[in-house]
């Protein structure tokens, strides 16, 4: 069935472009793209007023599948995605098993092509079982799909192993995925070291927790030359330390999540296990050095670190609670209410980092809209709002400190392949 | 003003005027407990529950005795023997308690926010008996209520408070308490052992002894726990006490009539030389009976009719 | 109803009423008790405290004797806590002498339903082992609801229970009188 995307406005996030055009779909691909198209045939899509993007793609995502259904699967996983406007994400080794081998990262693909809903790009383990011990058989995980790889959530504590790591990934031209984190400096951390945690009697992660390990990670990429990406940043000395490395060139990119750049260390308050989150929630003023980060492109990506935990998981007291906090349909209309409607970013920046820069370093093709390209978009009505209702969320967790909020800004198509999944707020699959 | 909180959990929720309360509640307690016959019928028929998931035979008698001599029943659940050990969760735990018909939960539990989750969750009263390294808010009013009755008034008042600051919940309650009430608190101890910011609790911080102890009215000293040692935060107890502990010759540079608080157990020689512990400027026996007190001035002002219940 | 909503419907003693119903208790106290030998006055709070001083000073101006004088709170004691919207504020107990083998004189203003006698005779009995128990009341307004009975009586007043009496202490009060109330419609 041929779509025809009337009277939007098509965002080039690579040409930071805004131009008025019609896009006309069919086949899975772009057929054309001007103004005042016509195709009778093809089922109309208005997007007046709205914004028709590449689709985005959020490259820090935990499916849970194999081995944590109980929090998420690929379905509800890629569900929540399209939800969000999401038409790729890529998910994050630390299943159970491992995807340290090829076996888990084809069980996962195999999985999506029969139940996902957006494209599910896996990221390989660096090391086996995510010990930090022994390198996995990268080139294995590459033929068999993973796009990057990484240790998440297990920081490779080791620094000639990081440098192994780096050495033999960058061989294959793979970027490796560092989750930045001293576990020596977090020592038993539950949320951020100040005066909020002080009061609250929870052990603190000092800054200095993540800002050694990036600063390590960075003198290894320089050394070995291997692409760098730095999950989830979260302290202004991180960012100063990115800018710094990539001023002298060093190919390191770095990611920010809506949560930091949106939420302070005071969202723990009253002891909210939907706050507690590594790395955690940090002071103003870090927020503003990655709303800085993000504004002079010292920050490339926004993703989300979608992260489900079961109920019980976060009902529990705060220092046995779970870390993390689901991302994936809240993140647009987070990044269009606190980063576009400020005037921290344009439209065409906001797309590039939810869009384009992901792509680049997970070298996947897209993040441009193009007559012959992959119709996978994203449409985004800058002045449509919601409420977050827990009880609306695809994900099988509710784990957010979002719910309430009012967002401004949100997805209302989301297209794969020419085919819509996720059409005026409502799953069509 | 009438109570109208249903729980206690830290006195940093609570106003000046809900401080002096419970205060000015522990006064006629105190008189109670100095009785032949320490018992009132005023609590007859209802019930309060130790739930302790740590150790501590001190703070939990103090409970049992103040509900007993008030004529409340009580029961004591330890972690150790419990369900929970089987598992199940806190909030289960209390539910279960609660649909016995208890009254008044005390809980200590080595989670900071334990009391809050469980007081969110069940209509029973719930006092925090120590949460984590958070607040023991029953420690610290019954040191202000040894201060203020030793002193008269808290207001104006210099409260110097040694040890490790960081994992003291007593530390925190003391703060939050003294300086509502108008004291000026002194936290002095090792750097490794003083948490990050906490002058925005309205604390002065010292990392040398003397001139924390300069021309103070109280010493408030800490129990240094010695597995803190083994954690690298101080290299030796010989070397903290050399820096920290309290002797007769550090003590004369408080004010002459200054009073001497531990709130147990001492480790004398150490934190606190023996002298110090049992002379004249020393009131960490009254402590003890003061906390009697304080937690039956609680149990009166939480069990009363029907409140506009505020969560805490 | 709050005696603020209330109004004055008659006035049943002056200052002079007043201090001659005492001065006539301070007599029946010492004939009754064959003088003042191991006599004890307790004042009940609050307005049972004043009188119980008024009667010690009497009881000196005639017999030439201080008898000691002690203040109950009866707050714990109380029978209606559990049902009562806030918990009334406690107030110490100041009873410095032994209660034991004394003869007791317990004083309070008014005397109506019993109740706070019982929990006044309570409150003694857990200070010790009083000889015997008396009780002294400046107004008794009748309608009981305990089989109470007082031994020295002020004025006998009889009541609606839609009344209320008020005791006026200077002491207290900065006057000096008792009245009846009645509700405003």
């Amino acid at each position: 069935m041929p779509y025809l995307i009337k009277n939007g406005i098509v965002v080039d996030p690579i040409d930071e472009t805004l131009t008025e055009l019609d896009v006309l779909v069919d086949n899975g691909s772009i057929v054309e793209m001007a103004k005042d198209l016509t195709a009778p045939e093809a089922e109309i899509i208005d997007a007046k007023g709205c914004y028709v993007c590449p689709g985005l793609l959020d490259m820090h995502v935990h499916l849970r599948e194999p081995g944590y259904e109980y929090k998420e699967d690929i379905e509800s996983g890629t569900r929540a995605a399209a939800m969000g406007g999401f038409t790729a994400v890529a998910c994050m080794p630390n299943t159970n098993p491992v995807a340290d081998n090829a076996a888990v990262i084809n069980h996962i693909l195999e999985r999506a092509a029969r139940v996902g809903v957006t494209r599910v790009h896996p990221i390989g383990a660096l090391t086996k079982g995510s010990q930090g011990k022994e390198l996995t058989e990268m080139a294995d995980l590459q033929a068999a799909g993973a796009v990057a790889l990484s240790d998440d959530g297990q920081p490779v504590m080791d620094a000639g192993m990081m440098q192994r790591v780096m050495q033999y990934a960058g061989m294959l031209g793979l970027t490796v995925v560092s989750h930045s984190e001293d576990l020596s400096l977090t020592a038993g951390g539950l949320m951020n070291e100040g005066a909020v945690s002080t009061m609250l009697g929870l052990k603190g992660i000092p800054n200095a927790a993540e800002e050694v390990m990036v600063a390590r990670d960075i003198l290894l990429a320089e050394n070995t030359g291997c692409p760098l990406h730095l999950a989830h940043i979260s302290t202004a000395g991180s960012v100063r330390l990115i800018r710094q490395a990539k001023s002298r060139g060093v190919k390191v990119t770095a990611e920010a999540t809506p949560h930091h750049f949106t939420l302070t260390e005071e969202a723990v308050q009253g002891y909210n296990t939907n706050a507690k989150v590594n790395p955690p929630l940090r002071r103003q003023e870090d927020v503003e050095a990655v709303k800085e980060g993000l504004k002079d492109g010292t920050i490339d990506v926004i993703a989300t670190d979608h992260a489900p935990h079961a109920y019980h998981e976060k009902d529990v007291e705060f220092q046995y609670a779970a870390n993390g906090l689901i991302g994936l349909e809240t993140a647009v209309g987070l990044v269009f209410s606190q980063l576009v409607q400020p005037g921290i970013l344009s439209v065409p920046q906001a797309i590039a980092k939810l869009a384009s820069n992901p792509r680049q370093i997970l070298h996947l093709s897209g993040g441009k809209l193009a007559k012959g390209g992959v119709a996978d978009i994203t449409i985004i009505d800058p002045n449509l709002s919601e409420v977050v209702d827990p009880a609306k969320l695809q994900s099988k967790s509710k784990n957010t400190p979002f719910i309430r909020w009012k967002l401004t800004g949100l997805p209302v198509l989301t297209m794969v392949a020419g085919k819509p999944v996720m059409q005026k707020r409502r799953l069509l699959r | 003003m009438f109570w109208q909180r249903k729980d206690l959990l830290g006195l940093k929720y609570l106003s000046v005027e809900e401080i002096n309360l419970i205060l000015d509640t522990a006064i006629p307690m105190k008189e109670i407990i100095g009785r032949k016959i320490k018992k009132t019928p005023t609590l007859r028929g209802r019930s309060m529950v130790t739930l302790f998931y740590e150790n501590s035979t001190r703070t939990r008698s103090s409970f049992d005795l103040a509900a007993k001599f008030l004529s409340a029943d009580t029961i004591g659940v330890a972690a150790a023997s419990s369900s929970v050990a089987k598992g199940e969760s806190l909030r289960d735990t209390g539910l279960t308690l609660n649909a016995m018909g208890v009254d008044v939960v005390v809980i200590r539990h080595p989670a900071s926010g334990a009391a809050e989750y469980l007081a969110k969750y069940i209509p029973a009263a719930v006092i925090n008996a120590g949460d984590g390294t958070h607040e023991h808010p029953t420690q610290g009013l019954l040191d202000m209520f040894t201060i203020r009755e030793k002193k008269g008034s808290i207001t104006g008042l210099k409260v110097c408070i040694v040890g490790d600051i960081l994992h003291s919940r007593v530390a925190r309650s003391n703060i939050w308490g003294l300086t509502k009430l108008g004291a000026e608190v002194r936290v002095v101890g090792p750097a490794t052992l003083m948490p990050l910011d906490i002058e925005q609790m309205g604390a002065k911080v010292y990392t040398e002894l003397t001139p924390a102890l300069e021309g103070v009215d109280v010493v408030n000293v800490l129990r240094i726990q010695m597995e803190r040692q083994q954690q690298g935060l101080f290299p030796s107890l010989r070397e903290y006490s050399r820096l920290f502990g309290l002797n007769q010759a550090r003590l004369e540079l408080t004010k002459p009539d200054a009073l001497v608080l531990h709130p147990g157990p001492m480790n004398r020689g150490i934190e606190i030389d023996p002298q110090v512990a049992y002379g004249s400027r020393s009131v960490i026996n009254e402590q003890v009976t003061n906390g009697v007190a304080v937690r039956m001035a609680l149990l009166y002002l939480l069990t009363g009719g029907e409140y506009d219940a505020i969560s805490h | 109803m709050n005696e603020l909503d209330m109004k004055e419907k008659a006035q049943i003693l002056d200052d002079k009423g007043m201090r001659r119903a005492m001065v006539r208790i301070a007599h029946e106290i010492i004939e009754r008790n064959k003088g003042v030998e191991n006599v004890a006055l307790i004042g009940v709070r609050r307005r049972g405290v004043p009188l119980a001083q008024r009667l010690a000073k009497y009881i000196s101006e005639i017999e030439g004797t201080t008898v000691p004088v002690g203040i109950l709170d009866i707050t714990l004691y109380r029978d209606d806590l559990t049902t009562l919207a806030n918990q009334p504020q406690v107030h110490q107990t100041e009873v410095s002498f032994s209660v034991t083998d004394k003869k007791l004189v317990l004083v309070d203003d008014v005397l109506y339903t019993g109740r706070t006698v019982r929990a006044a005779l309570d409150a003694i009995m857990d200070l010790g082992r009083p000889e015997v128990v008396q009780l002294a009341v400046l107004i008794d307004r009748g309608h009981r609801e305990i089989p109470i009975r007082a031994d020295y009586v002020g004025k006998n007043v009889p009541t609606s229970r839609k009344e209320v009496i008020s005791v006026k202490l200077t002491e207290i009060d900065k006057e000096e009188r008792v009245i009846i109330l009645e509700g405003t419609e």
